[in-house]
């Protein structure tokens, strides 16, 4: 977890956030948190906990009812939408509610074009995020054409094209076979590594335990635990208030526990190695 | 007796250049329960809607060989009629949901069909009990959380008394504890009423145990097709890219490295015993 140095450098940072909804639905009730510059985050939590409310407070596109959010030292309420989203790239959960071109090509573009990027850089970069989300063969093709894991994958990479420094991905893996789970999985972690935030929303317990994030645990519009993957993915009474569930590999440990097994194992290679060291000599 | 029959059945949508699966022969028999799976654009939606007669008759195209359900040769009966046997529950319960209480969604499909009203009054109270959404059905749907909704979207379809439901990676939207609680309705009405279950999934962890059967698609045709044990310990599964349930796949990894367990196990649980079995010989 960020440590509170007094200092509002952080990349971002909310200040006792609270906010309602029209219809007078309370979605965030006192968030407190600071992710910092190159961190890797996961937001879990029941459906309706706040988790899409939150990360649209990180690019403005929500303004706090009460509290201050700033991202850079800067309040969101100062800056324009469009000037946030330079830094900040939301890919939302449901792409139709983001794709509108009518090939996945101008689609990758539109945001470049707005931002006044010379027509060289465009292409140059279209052509990076199309190879990069494997989109080649697909780029005369409308986005509505394709399934729905592709118009995902079509989504990120219209984001990705314009080289936010925080990347925030709303269930990146609903729809996502297992092959595209693991290669989402390497590239996450790829951008982590070139120094971009990370924050992802996520229900899928087996893609965070395989990503091994900080995770920030919501319910009902507050955070309720902030930590590494292994200790909080193995806090049964924390998972079951946020309506996550423990990993698989976690249940089997817990199973175990009367044997003296380690209980905070969420990866599957660890468990392997654990139980090859105790079963070995066994057989 | 076979429910679902299919003979060298090939699909081509109307926009398509190559069929979406082809000459796919498959029997489904009462009361079975099957996972479809396999990597994206495999083909198992496709195949899917072809199971009430979705295809041919809503998206055109060409459909080629034989498929009959439920006695009905899907060609020559109208949706309509074959959504009576079978229904059909999708990813996003929103896009299924439209009435303003819970209660009038369920009752629908009843409704249109013209079934007398104290029949209607029993069949949704019914449906409502089984998938647990009784106390909601005042509610409207829209003001239910994901998981809810979904269990209204199967008491709309179980409503018509279907021999079939066909379900369509119906957890995808849910968070784990709602997704549990879905598997679990799915699981009774096929143990409990002996429904027969077509559930097309990716996350192969919470739900192994309770299948009879998984089928595995690959390129438009069915590549695995058997005993979920068998299949999902297969090295062919891991090579496609299925997702293998996570005490399958430790029981894999271990015996690489000479340890054996009793058997594949499907779930944390069966993993668990294994293990103590091993510890205490």
């Amino acid at each position: 977890m960020p440590i509170d140095n007094g200092s509002d450098e952080q990349m971002i940072v909310m200040d006792d956030v609270y906010f309602t909804y029209p219809n007078g639905v309370e979605a965030l009730m006192g968030v407190n948190l600071k992710i910092e510059d190159g961190e890797f985050v996961a937001i879990m939590g029941q459906n309706g906990a706040g988790k899409t409310t939150l990360v649209k407070h990180i690019n403005g596109l929500l303004k706090p009812t009460k509290g201050r959010v700033l991202i850079d030292g800067v309040e969101t309420t100062k800056v324009s939408v469009a000037t946030l989203a330079r830094k900040v790239g939301l890919v939302f959960q449901n792409p139709d509610h983001q794709l509108f071109s009518e090939t996945v090509e101008e689609e990758i573009s539109f945001a470049l074009k707005n931002f006044g990027y010379d027509e060289k850089t465009i292409k140059k970069r279209v052509d990076w995020a199309l190879n990069l989300l494997d989109l080649n063969e697909y780029r005369k093709v409308s986005p509505f054409m394709l399934s729905g894991g592709e118009r995902k994958r079509v989504a990120l990479a219209s984001v990705l094209a314009w080289d936010p420094k925080i990347v925030i991905l709303d269930e990146p893996t609903i729809g996502q076979d297992y092959r595209q789970k693991e290669r989402l999985r390497q590239f996450i972690v790829q951008l982590n590594r070139q120094g971009k935030t990370v924050i992802i929303v996520t229900h899928d317990v087996e893609f965070v335990a395989e990503c091994n994030p900080t995770i920030m645990l919501m319910r009902q519009g507050r955070i309720i635990a902030t930590g590494e993957a292994r200790e909080i993915l193995t806090n049964e009474t924390l998972v079951n208030q946020a309506s996550v569930a423990l990993p698989e590999i976690t249940k089997i440990f817990k199973g175990l526990e009367d044997f003296g097994f380690p209980r905070k194992v969420i990866d599957v290679y660890e468990a392997a190695d654990i139980l090859y060291e105790r079963l070995g000599g066994q057989r | 007796m076979a429910i679902i029959e299919a003979k060298r059945l090939t699909y081509t949508y109307p926009i398509g250049e190559k069929p979406a699966f082809r000459d796919v022969n498959l029997e489904i028999k009462k009361g079975e329960f099957v996972i479809i799976t396999g990597p994206s654009g495999c083909g198992k939606t496709t195949l899917c809607r072809c199971f009430n007669g979705l295809i041919p008759h809503f998206y055109g195209g060409r459909l080629e060989g034989e498929i009959t359900v439920c006695g009905l040769n899907v060609r020559e009966h109208p949706t309509y009629e074959i959504a009576q046997h079978v229904g059909m529950v999708f990813q996003n319960p929103e896009n299924q949901l439209f009435a303003l209480s819970v209660e009038k969604d369920v009752a629908f499909g009843l409704e249109n069909l013209g079934v007398p009203r104290e029949e209607i009054r029993k069949r949704v109270d019914w449906a409502l009990k089984i998938t647990g959404t009784y106390e909601l059905r005042n509610r409207a749907p829209y003001e239910l959380s994901g998981g809810q909704q979904q269990r209204v979207a199967i008491a709309s379809v179980l409503a018509m008394n279907p021999e079939v439901i066909v379900l369509d990676e119906p957890t995808s939207f849910l968070d784990p504890i709602g997704a549990e609680q879905i598997f679990d309705v799915i699981n009774s009405l096929n143990k409990d009423l002996g429904i027969t279950i077509i559930l097309v999934e990716h996350r192969l962890d919470l739900i192994s145990k309770y299948a009879s059967r998984v089928i595995v698609m690959q390129n438009g045709q069915i590549v695995l097709d058997g005993n979920p044990r068998e299949v999902l310990v297969s090295e062919e599964a891991r090579l496609i890219g299925v997702g293998i349930p996570k005490a399958t796949l430790l029981y894999k990894i271990l015996k690489l490295r000479g340890i054996s367990l009793n058997g594949p196990p499907l779930s944390s649980d069966e993993a668990c015993r294994s293990i103590m079995e091993v510890m205490s010989r």
